[in-house]
C-alpha cells in the first residue's frame, strides 16, 4: 500500500506524487475526505487520478492512498432492487447517512452486510468443484434464484458446506484447492468491473428477445445475447423506448443504468416498477431489476465507470443462467465523460475532441454481451442483450459516438424527430432501421408463432417501403394523379402506421402485445389490402373502400384485451369480407 | 487574516496565475485588491505544486503584476440565504443592488450545491395551471418540473415568461410560493419589463432577483444562475415554499462558458464550446425538482435565444437531452400574429403523463391531448400540399384537416398574453375544434369520451 500527496487538482483530475508503488487502475482514496479515485496514468512517481466526486476543497500536499486493488464490485444475494451509482454504493444507504443531497467521501458497502440470506446448498462436502459450479441458492426475490457460483479462478473440492442462514460475508464452504491449501466460500465475490467475466464458449444468437413492442418484434427483431442501439435526438422518445424494454422485455433479469440522464427518469422507474406487474411472473417488476444511477448532476468520471458496473452485475447473473437484459441510456454521456477526462490529461484528441480510443471502448464494451456456454461443469447457457441508447447532438448520426457504434451493434433503432412530432410513438424509422438477427431468427418465427410471419413482416415492410415512393409522387402531382390500386397501397400502409405501428406505451393493454397478437394484427391489415384489391379489381369504388367503417375496428383492435382478441378478430374478419363483398355486388348493381 | 500574495505572473482575458501560493484548495473564492483599494473576486479553477490559476469574475482591468494583491478565502464560492431575500434585488454576486441593507443571513450555502440522491427525488406530479392552453392542454407543466422556452432573437419570451409566472398556480392550494429571476447579459428594458410584470400583480413582494445585465462582466454570469439557484434551494427545501425559478438567457452564460474555456486552451467541443457544458449546464438544470420529505419545489423555467433560429445549435441541443421537455416559439407562427407564438409540435412535456388525467386535470386529458397533436400535424402536412398543388388537390378529409390547422392556430394557440384559461375551458375549446372532424377519424380517443363529449 503506498500514500502519496497531492500535486495538482484540475477538475475530477488529481494528480498525485510519490506513487511509485501502486498499480495502474488501483482504486485511491484521495485527500482527508477520502473521496475514490482510479489511476488512470503513471508517469514515473506522479500518478493521474480520476476522482469519482467532486474536488472541491482538495489542495496540493493532501495524502492519496492506494488500497491495490482496481474497481471492483459486490457480486451476491442483495443485488437486486438495488439502485447503485456509478461504482456500486447503494443510493438508498447514502440517503440514511447522507439526507437529500449527496455529500462526498461517503463509504457504505455496496452489499447489505447485516441481511441473512436463506442459503441451500446443492452440492455435498466432497463434490469436485471448478469455478463457476453451483454450489447452492438463494432465494433473493419471488422470482429470482441466486445461485451461489464457485469464483471463477477457483478449483478443487468442497470440504465441507453449511445450510442455514447466512450474512453475505460469513463462509458458507471450504474448498480444498488443488495445492492443499483451502480457502472459505462466501454468498459474496468480487470482481473488478474492467475485466469481461470470463465463459466457455460464445453462441451465436438464434433466437428472439420478446419485446411486446411491435415494431420490434415485428419488424426489428432484437435476438437474445444481441447488442441494439436506439439513437434519436431529444424528444423522440428513447426513454421511453429504454423503458418499455425494460419494462416487458422477456428477460431474467433487467440491469438498466441511466448513464448522465435526468434525475427524474430514474425515480420514475423507482416508483413505477415496484408498481408494475410482470406478465410473466405475476410479480412486479423491481423483482428482477437492477438500477444504476449515475443523473447528469452526479461526478462525471464515475459516469464512465457507471456502463461497466452494469454490465459486470448482467455478467454475473449471465453467468448462472439466466437470459438478463441491460440498458444503458446513454452512452452518449459516457463517451463525453471519457472524453472529458481525455481533455484534462492533454491527450491528443480525436474527431471532436472524443479520444482516438473511443472507438475500440465502445466495441470492448458491446462485446461483452452475447449468448455464451457459462463456466462450470454442467454447459449452462446464458445471455446478455444490450440495448444502449445514444443521444447524437442535433439528432444527426454523422457524430462520432453514433458512427462508433453503428460499425457494431446489429440492430438500429432509428429514432425520428418528424414522427416524435406527429406523435407516432415508438418514433422509430422503419425505412431507416434494420436488424441483421431477421435472417438467422426466420426459423424460430416459422416454428414458435406462424408459418407465414416472415411473409407478412415482408410484405408490410414492402408497402411501407412502397407508401414513401408514391409519397413523392402526391407531393409533386397531388393524390389525385394516383391510380386506385396506388391509393388502395397509401391506404394499406398508413393503417399499417397507425394501427399496427403506432404503439401507446401509456395504455394499460397496448403497452405490451404478444406475439400472436401482433400476427393477427398483421393479419388484419394485410386482409384488408387483399380485400380491397381484389373488389377494386371487381370494380368496388376506391372511395368507399377508404371510407369502410370496419377500418376503425381494425385500428381499434389494439386495445383489445388479449382474453377476448380471438373473438374479436375472427368477427372483424368477417364483417371486413362481408362488407368488401357487398361493395362489389353493389357496384355491379349499379352498373346493372 | 489570510495570506496576501503580489506574485501574479499572467492576466491573460479572464485568467490569472498566481505563482508561490500555499494551502490554497482547488475552487477556493478569492479576491484581488488593487492599488487604489478596489476588490475584485476570483475563484481558483486549477491548482498545480505552488502554481494557481485563477478565474477573474470581473474584468481584468487596471490589474497590475507589481502592486495588486490577491488573497485566497480558503472557502468556495458562498451565499448568505434568508427569507428576508423575497422582494430584494442581487446583482450577479449576490451582492445587494436595491439600496437596502445587507441580508443577514440565515446561513450560508455553497452556490455550486450538491446533486440531488436520485433516491430522494420525489417524482413531479401535481398540475400547474399555466392558464396558457398551448402549455396546459398539449405540454402541461407541473411542480418541480425543468421546462425551457426555447426562443430566438425578436421573439416575444419574455411576455410568455412573465404570463405563466403571473398566472400560474396549482389548483386548490394555498401553500406558500416564490419567484427567483436570474437575468444574464440581457438588457435593462427586458429586465425592467419582468420587474414591472412583477409589480403589477404584486408578485414583487414574493420574488428574489439576482440581476446581470448585458453590460456587467460576463463572467460573473457564471455564478448568476447558481446564486439563483442556492436561493431558490434555501426557500423551497428550508423555507418549504413552492419556487418558481426563471433564468435568462441561457445563451449569454453558455457564451461566458465558453469564453473561460477558450482562455484555458481547452480542446473545443461543438462550435467553440467547452466539451463539459453537457455537465455543466445538468448541474443547474438538475436542481430543479422535488425532495422527499420536504414540502417546498423547485420549478424552473430557463430561457434560451437559439442562435440562427437553430434547435440543432449546441445551446438548445444540450438543454434538450436536460431539460423535462421544452416549448419553442416559431418565427413563422409570430409573422402570422399568433401570442404566444408557441410551435405545439415539437414542443413537449416529458412529465405531462403523470400530471394529467382524472383528479388532476380531466379524464378525457391524455387522449384530447394526442389526438389534437395527430390531427394538426395532419393538418399542416395538408396546408404545405396546398401550397403547392392548390387546394383542387386535397382530399375532403384534408381540407377539413387543414381548416381544423387554421382554426386550432387561432383559437386554441393564439389566446394573447393576458388571457388567462382555467384547464376545463382549454379541454373543451379542444373538443370544439375536435368537432370539425368526423368522429371516425378521432382514433386516438376512447370511445367512451367521444360519447361524452363529442360535438357536445
Amino acid at each position: 500500500m503506498s500514500i502519496g500527496t497531492i500535486k495538482k487538482v484540475a477538475g475530477p483530475l488529481v494528480i498525485a506524487e510519490g506513487m511509485r508503488d501502486a498499480n495502474m487502475f488501483d482504486v485511491v482514496r484521495v485527500s482527508k475526505h477520502r473521496l475514490i479515485g482510479e489511476i488512470i496514468e503513471m508517469h514515473g512517481d506522479k500518478a493521474s487520478i480520476q476522482v469519482y466526486e467532486e474536488t472541491s476543497g482538495l489542495g496540493p500536499g493532501e495524502p492519496v492512498e492506494s488500497t491495490g486493488a482496481p474497481l471492483s464490485v459486490e457480486l451476491g444475494p442483495g443485488l437486486i432492487r438495488s439502485i447503485y451509482d456509478g461504482i456500486q454504493r447503494p443510493l438508498d444507504d447514502i440517503m440514511k447517512l447522507s439526507g437529500n443531497n449527496l455529500q462526498r467521501g461517503v463509504e457504505v458497502p455496496s452489499l447489505k452486510r447485516d441481511i441473512k440470506w436463506k442459503f441451500t446448498p446443492c452440492v455435498k462436502s466432497g463434490t469436485k468443484v471448478t469455478g463457476g459450479d453451483v454450489i447452492g441458492t438463494v432465494q433473493e426475490t419471488d422470482i429470482v434464484l441466486h445461485k451461489i457460483m464457485v469464483p471463477c479462478k477457483l478449483k478443487g473440492t468442497i470440504k465441507s458446506i453449511k445450510e442455514g442462514e447466512f450474512t453475505v460475508t460469513e463462509a458458507i464452504a471450504v474448498l480444498e484447492k488443488e495445492d492443499g491449501t483451502t480457502q472459505d466460500l462466501t454468498l459474496m465475490q468480487k470482481w473488478p468491473v474492467r475485466v469481461g467475466r470470463p465463459y466457455k464458449k460464445k453462441l451465436s444468437p438464434d433466437m428472439p428477445l420478446i419485446t411486446g413492442q411491435r415494431v420490434i418484434d415485428t419488424l426489428f427483431p432484437i435476438a437474445k445475447g444481441g447488442v441494439a442501439a436506439v439513437p434519436g435526438p431529444f424528444g423522440s422518445g428513447k426513454t421511453v423506448v429504454q423503458h418499455q424494454l425494460a419494462k416487458w422485455a422477456e428477460a431474467d433479469i433487467v440491469v438498466y443504468i441511466g448513464c448522465g440522464e435526468r434525475g427524474n427518469e430514474m425515480t420514475d422507474v423507482l416508483n413505477e416498477f415496484p408498481e408494475l406487474i410482470d406478465p410473466k411472473t405475476g410479480k412486479t417488476l423491481m423483482e428482477r431489476t437492477v438500477l444504476i444511477a449515475n443523473t447528469s448532476d452526479m461526478p462525471v468520471a464515475a459516469r464512465e465507470a457507471s456502463i461497466y458496473t452494469g454490465i459486470t452485475i448482467a455478467e454475473y447473473f449471465r453467468d448462472m443462467g439466466y437470459s438478463v437484459a441491460l440498458m444503458g441510456d446513454s452512452t452518449s454521456r459516457w463517451a463525453e465523460a471519457l472524453r472529458e477526462m481525455s481533455g484534462r490529461l492533454e491527450e491528443m484528441p480525436g474527431e471532436e475532441g472524443y479520444p482516438a480510443y473511443l472507438g475500440s471502448r465502445l466495441a470492448q464494451f458491446y462485446e461483452r454481451a452475447g449468448r455464451v456456454i457459462t463456466l462450470g461443469s454442467d454447459d449452462t447457457e446464458g445471455a446478455l442483450s444490450v440495448i444502449g441508447a445514444v443521444s447524437p447532438p442535433g439528432g444527426d448520426i454523422s457524430e462520432p459516438v453514433s458512427q462508433a457504434t453503428l460499425r457494431i451493434v446489429k440492430v438500429f433503432w432509428g429514432l425520428d424527430a418528424s414522427l416524435a412530432y406527429k406523435r407516432h410513438f415508438p418514433a422509430v424509422n422503419w425505412l431507416t432501421s434494420y436488424s441483421l438477427y431477421v435472417d438467422t431468427m426466420a426459423n424460430w418465427y416459422k416454428e414458435n408463432v406462424a408459418s407465414d410471419w416472415m411473409d407478412c413482416r415482408g410484405r408490410i415492410m414492402h408497402l411501407l417501403q412502397e407508401e414513401a415512393e408514391l409519397e413523392e409522387i402526391v407531393k409533386l402531382v397531388g393524390m389525385d394523379a394516383l391510380s386506385a390500386p396506388d391509393r388502395l397501397k397509401l391506404e394499406a400502409a398508413r393503417s399499417i402506421r397507425e394501427d399496427f405501428l403506432h404503439q401507446n406505451a401509456f395504455h394499460e393493454t397496448d403497452t405490451y402485445t404478444s406475439l400472436d397478437k401482433q400476427y393477427k394484427m398483421m393479419h388484419l391489415v394485410l386482409a384488408y389490402f387483399d380485400l380491397s384489391t381484389m373488389a377494386l379489381k371487381n370494380g368496388a369504388d376506391i372511395e368507399k373502400l377508404v371510407s369502410l367503417p370496419e377500418r376503425e375496428r381494425v385500428g381499434r383492435f389494439k386495445y383489445v384485451q388479449n382474453e377476448n382478441a380471438e373473438k374479436e378478430y375472427e368477427d372483424i374478419m368477417l364483417n371486413l369480407e362481408k362488407s368488401i363483398n357487398n361493395l362489389t355486388t353493389k357496384g355491379d348493381n349499379e352498373d346493372a | 487574516m489570510p495570506k496576501e500574495y503580489r506574485t501574479i505572473e499572467e492576466v491573460a482575458g479572464p485568467l490569472m496565475l498566481v505563482k508561490n501560493v500555499e494551502n490554497v484548495n482547488y475552487n477556493d473564492l478569492g479576491e484581488v485588491e488593487l492599488a487604489d483599494g478596489e476588490v475584485r473576486r476570483c475563484k481558483v479553477l486549477e491548482i498545480n505544486g505552488t502554481d494557481a490559476l485563477v478565474q477573474l469574475f470581473d474584468s481584468s482591468a487596471g490589474i497590475n503584476l507589481s502592486n495588486s494583491k490577491v488573497r485566497f478565502l480558503g472557502r468556495s464560492m458562498e451565499l448568505g440565504v434568508s427569507v428576508d431575500m423575497l422582494s430584494r434585488v442581487f446583482d450577479g454576486m449576490g451582492r445587494p443592488i436595491d439600496g437596502g441593507p445587507e441580508i443577514l443571513p440565515d446561513k450560508r450555502m455553497d452556490i455550486n450545491g450538491l446533486p440531488m440522491n436520485p433516491a430522494a427525488r420525489n417524482y413531479p406530479q401535481e398540475f400547474i395551471q399555466t392558464g396558457v392552453s398551448a402549455i396546459d392542454g398539449l405540454n402541461t407543466l407541473v411542480r418541480g418540473q425543468k421546462l425551457p422556452i426555447f426562443s430566438a432573437s425578436g421573439l416575444p419570451h419574455a411576455n410568455l415568461a412573465a404570463q405563466i409566472a403571473r398566472q400560474a398556480k396549482v389548483r386548490g392550494t394555498t401553500e406558500p410560493f416564490a419567484v427567483v429571476f436570474a437575468a444574464m447579459g440581457i438588457t435593462f428594458e427586458e429586465s425592467n419589463f419582468f420587474i414591472e410584470s412583477f409589480k403589477e400583480t404584486g408578485a414583487i413582494d414574493r420574488t428574489v432577483m439576482f440581476v446581470n445585465l448585458a453590460n456587467d462582466p460576463a463572467i460573473e454570469r457564471i455564478s448568476t444562475p447558481r446564486m439563483a439557484l442556492t436561493a431558490a434551494e434555501y426557500l423551497a427545501f428550508d423555507a418549504g415554499m413552492h419556487v418558481l425559478v426563471i433564468m435568462t438567457d441561457i445563451t449569454n452564460y453558455a457564451d461566458a462558458l465558453r469564453e473561460v474555456s477558450a482562455a484555458r486552451k481547452e480542446v473545443p467541443g461543438r462550435r467553440g464550446y467547452p466539451g463539459y457544458m453537457y455537465t455543466d449546464l445538468a448541474t443547474l438544470y438538475e436542481r430543479a425538482g422535488r425532495q422527499k420529505g420536504k414540502n417546498g419545489s423547485i420549478t424552473l423555467i430557463p430561457i434560451l435565444t437559439m442562435p440562427e433560429d437553430d434547435k440543432t445549435h449546441p445551446i438548445p441541443d444540450l438543454t434538450g437531452y436536460i431539460t423535462e421537455g421544452q416549448i419553442i416559439l416559431s418565427r413563422d407562427l409570430y409573422r402570422k400574429n399568433i401570442a404566444p407564438p408557441i410551435d405545439v409540435l415539437p414542443s413537449l412535456s416529458r412529465l405531462k403523463d403523470k400530471g394529467i388525467g382524472k383528479g388532476k386535470t380531466r379524464e378525457d386529458h391524455s387522449n384530447t391531448m394526442n389526438q389534437l397533436f395527430a390531427a394538426y400535424a395532419r393538418g399542416k402536412d395538408a396546408k404545405e400540399l396546398m401550397v403547392i398543388l392548390g387546394e383542387a388537390a386535397l382530399t375532403d378529409i384534408d381540407k377539413l384537416y387543414a381548416k381544423f390547422a387554421d382554426e386550432f392556430e387561432k383559437q386554441y394557440v393564439s389566446q394573447g398574453y393576458n388571457t388567462n384559461r382555467s384547464i376545463e375551458e382549454t379541454l373543451d375549446l379542444g373538443w370544439k375544434l375536435l368537432s370539425i372532424l368526423p368522429r371516425s377519424e378521432l382514433k386516438r380517443i376512447d370511445d367512451k369520451y367521444l360519447d361524452m363529449y363529442y360535438g357536445k
